[in-house]
């Protein structure tokens, strides 16, 4: 190194120095202010955190002159694109919360909490809040002076200022997740000439309130205290996942860079004992000290460490992705070896295979058919045995539909009450009422089955169908 | 006491025995104190608004003026005005235009099942499914006529059967032999019946009830319905007296049906639900509640 060089490197090492006074592990007392810096990890995390925008302009989406997706509450449709699901076909829903559920399961056994660290709204929506607080009330020094500071005018209108937008952010929020369950647009005009569904109005609240506690006031309080899935996905990891870990190895023992002390010269390790890990921290804690439940896996700490690795000469990855086995010298295990994996990609490939086979199957007709109890059956005076059923009929199409009912069965039954076509309504059931007749002498057993038939041409010519089988029950043997 | 504090400094009262059992002053913390006030507040604010003391013999009534009986009748108020629309249409129609009409035919069946089930359920049985002694309704052998002008008049006006106790008039061997012919024609849908018993069943009067080919109909009427005074039809597979069978139809052939002062009759009175002359004319069903009946019953599955 040259003179000049020693020179700068020793004055950035001395402001790194003079900051760390400032940089404290959380202690649940007061605000953390995290530094913000930037980084790979940064730029990755403003990335992944973009994928929200689906959640703000996904509603304004249009698809055959209707909102691409939308969740009717009130008339009990969920419309996906092309698809409408109906509430009987919400079995699927079970397995896409499955799917997801695993696959949170698996993405932290592989690589830690990284739903936590780059997706989750709290970390997220955190991210936007101090993102606004830094805007406009300066550097993390200046945001606690600023606290600290009596009361003026100047205090006044900056709090003000972002006190308003975060609550602004939080309505957009609110506003967003209803518009997800109305008509977008129109929700707009509704809102705000005061004629929308009062669910409405409590739905934003609520979710204003919420988003503008959450993210400005509680923030890693909520990871700490209130979230399930930041103790749960604690549990996932093993010894083989990778999340951002300290090197201690090569960390320690660590120590301040002495004066006139060179890298051949010293005694202590790699890490500096800078604190910028801890500056920049969301979550105010010191990854030095191992893997720890307040510990999202956001890697900003490896940014703040890698750039400080650089001004002092020496190599990145001090704090870096690995996993607990590659620092007691083990190879990483390779992915398919690992009995975890094949467990929670059974489970991921089964939930799949179960949506694309609903998805598939989506029948446009589905009968249900109840037998009526009160009385099981009536003998009739021309010695027949007479079974009445109420047929359901869910129609999932858009239109109207003149079904034609059938029945097979037991030999001489007769069908009665369905002679002309019953007409379904769209999109809900239209139930009919139907007898059946079977001369005694056909039958066998006190039960015996029976199945329903009822087809429908749709308009383009297209026959659509569905069949249930019940029982027909007649005096016992 | 406080001068001689034993352990100064640790925010205790004071109070202080058995040398070192001592009075913390540790208040629960400001959320729980919080909490606690604005649960009294609720409290003094509720008793303002809502009944709350038993003083007297009501409770106090509360500035609000709710009551639970107010808040059901307005939710019965609510439900009477959305089945208005309904009951609006049904009042200008017959049971067969109802029927007809399967939006209304629905709503008549879900409205009419809570009064078949106050007033016919016990006898009939839930379904129509008919009781001992009392008819099934769900099958298509109607002692008075299956159509809706039928069900109505039967369920308005009541009905009485009559049949008469034979225990004097016939021989135990002639009974016998009617008996065991009303068996075959039960069993043969009524194409085998003795050639003595119909000799009985003619020369014996029955047919002036039974009518003349025992199937209930006293005349025929050209338009398919038929008049009758509520004698069983012995040509069909379905017994008016449980459990049927030779000593079921001896017991009914014996001592008859509603007889006065003869033991062991057998009892079939359908009451009157319309207007009833004997009691002045009180009604306990409305022509709209009979009408729902009237739909309700036809659906059972034996209407015509």
């Amino acid at each position: 190194m040259s003179m000049s060089d020693t020179r700068q490197h020793q004055a950035a090492v001395d402001a790194l120095y003079d900051e760390a006074e400032h940089w404290h592990v959380n202690t649940g007392g007061e605000t953390i202010h995290a530094k913000r810096i930037r980084g790979r990890w940064r730029t990755i995390k403003w990335m992944t955190a973009g994928v929200w925008l689906i959640f703000f302009l996904g509603p304004y989406l249009r698809w055959d002159g209707r909102q691409a997706v939308l969740f009717d509450i009130p008339s009990r449709q969920y419309h996906l694109f092309g698809v409408t699901i109906l509430p009987q076909d919400f079995w699927m829903l079970s397995l896409l919360l499955l799917f997801f559920a695993i696959l949170l399961a698996v993405v932290t056994a592989l690589v830690g909490r990284v739903w936590c660290g780059f997706f989750c709204f709290q970390t997220v929506w955190t991210d936007i809040f101090t993102w606004i607080e830094e805007w406009l009330e300066g550097t993390p020094p200046q945001r606690r002076k600023l606290d600290q500071a009596p009361l003026s005018r100047a205090k006044v209108r900056i709090k003000l200022t972002k006190h308003l937008l975060w609550i602004l952010i939080g309505f957009f929020t609110g506003f967003s997740f209803v518009a997800w369950f109305s008509d977008a647009p129109a929700l707009w005009g509704a809102f705000f000439l005061g004629e929308a569904n009062s669910a409405v109005y409590i739905s934003v609240t609520l979710f204003t309130v919420g988003t503008y506690i959450l993210a400005g006031y509680l923030r890693e309080q909520t990871c700490f205290w209130l979230c399930p899935y930041a103790r749960i996905q604690g549990v996932m990891l093993d010894k083989t996942t990778i999340v951002p870990t300290y090197d201690e190895r090569r960390g320690e023992p660590r120590g301040r860079v002495r004066k006139g002390e060179t890298e051949a010269s010293r005694t202590n390790g790699d890490c500096v004992d800078c604190k910028q890990c801890v500056a920049v921290c969301p979550t105010g804690i010191d990854i030095r000290q191992g893997q720890q439940e307040g510990c999202i896996t956001c890697a900003l700490c490896i940014d703040a460490c890698d750039e400080v690795m650089e001004k002092v000469g020496r190599p990145r990855g001090l704090i870096r992705y690995a996993s607990l086995d590659e620092f007691a010298g083990q190879a990483p295990k390779a992915l398919l070896l690992r009995p975890r994996v094949w467990v929670y990609a059974t489970i991921l490939v089964v939930a799949l295979s179960g949506i694309f086979y609903g998805m598939s199957s989506l029948d446009a007709i589905d009968l249900k058919v109840l037998h009526e109890r009160a009385p099981l059956f009536v003998t009739l005076s021309d010695g027949s045995i007479q079974n009445k059923y109420t047929l359901k009929m869910l129609n999932k199409m858009p239109e109207e539909l003149a079904v034609r009912i059938s029945v097979s069965g037991p030999e001489g039954l007769k069908l009665v009450g369905a002679e002309a076509p019953v007409i379904i309504h769209a999109g809900g059931v239209t139930p009919a009422m139907v007898f059946v007749k079977v001369p005694k002498r056909n039958l066998n057993k006190a039960q015996e089955p029976i199945r329903f038939r009822v087809e429908a041409t749709r308009p383009d010519g297209l026959v659509v169908e569905s069949e249930r089988t019940s029982v027909f029950v007649g005096p016992d043997r | 006491m406080a001068e001689n504090n034993p352990f100064p400094g640790e925010n205790n009262t004071g109070h202080v025995w058995d040398d070192n059992l001592r009075e913390l002053k540790n208040p629960p913390p400001r959320w729980w104190m919080l909490a606690f006030w604005a649960s009294v507040a609720f409290w003094v604010g509720y008793a303002i608004l809502y009944p709350m003391w038993p003083i007297g013999q009501e409770p106090t009534q509360g500035v609000l003026g709710w009551s639970q009986m107010k808040e059901y009748e307005e939710g019965v108020e609510q439900i009477t005005a959305k089945r208005a629309q309904f009951e609006e249409k049904l009042a200008g129609m017959t049971a067969d235009q109802i029927i007809a009409d399967p939006g209304l035919k629905e709503y008549t069946l879900a409205s009419a099942k809570v009064l078949f089930g106050d007033n016919c359920r016990a006898c009939h049985g839930s379904g129509g499914a008919g009781n001992p002694g009392y008819p099934v309704l769900a099958d298509d052998d109607w002692l008075y006529g299956g159509t809706t002008a039928k069900i109505q008049e039967s369920i308005a006006a009541g009905r009485k059967g009559v049949m008469t106790a034979h225990e004097k008039i016939l021989s135990p061997v002639e009974v016998d032999t009617l008996a065991q012919w009303a068996v075959q024609m039960n069993d043969t849908a009524g194409a085998g019946g003795s050639p003595e018993g119909w000799a009985l069943f003619k020369s014996k009067g029955c047919t002036a009830c039974h009518g003349e080919k025992a199937n209930g109909h006293v005349v025929d009427l050209p338009n398919g319905e038929f008049v009758s005074v509520g004698a069983a039809n012995l040509t069909d597979g379905i017994w008016r007296f449980e459990p049927g069978g030779f000593e079921s139809a001896k017991h009914t052939i014996l001592y008859g049906v509603n007889q006065t002062n003869v033991p062991g009759t057998r009892d079939a009175v359908m009451p009157v639900w319309g207007p009833d002359p004997t009691r002045g004319g009180v009604a306990k069903l409305g022509p709209e509640e009979i009408k729902k009946l009237v739909v309700y019953v036809h659906a059972f599955g034996g209407g015509q």
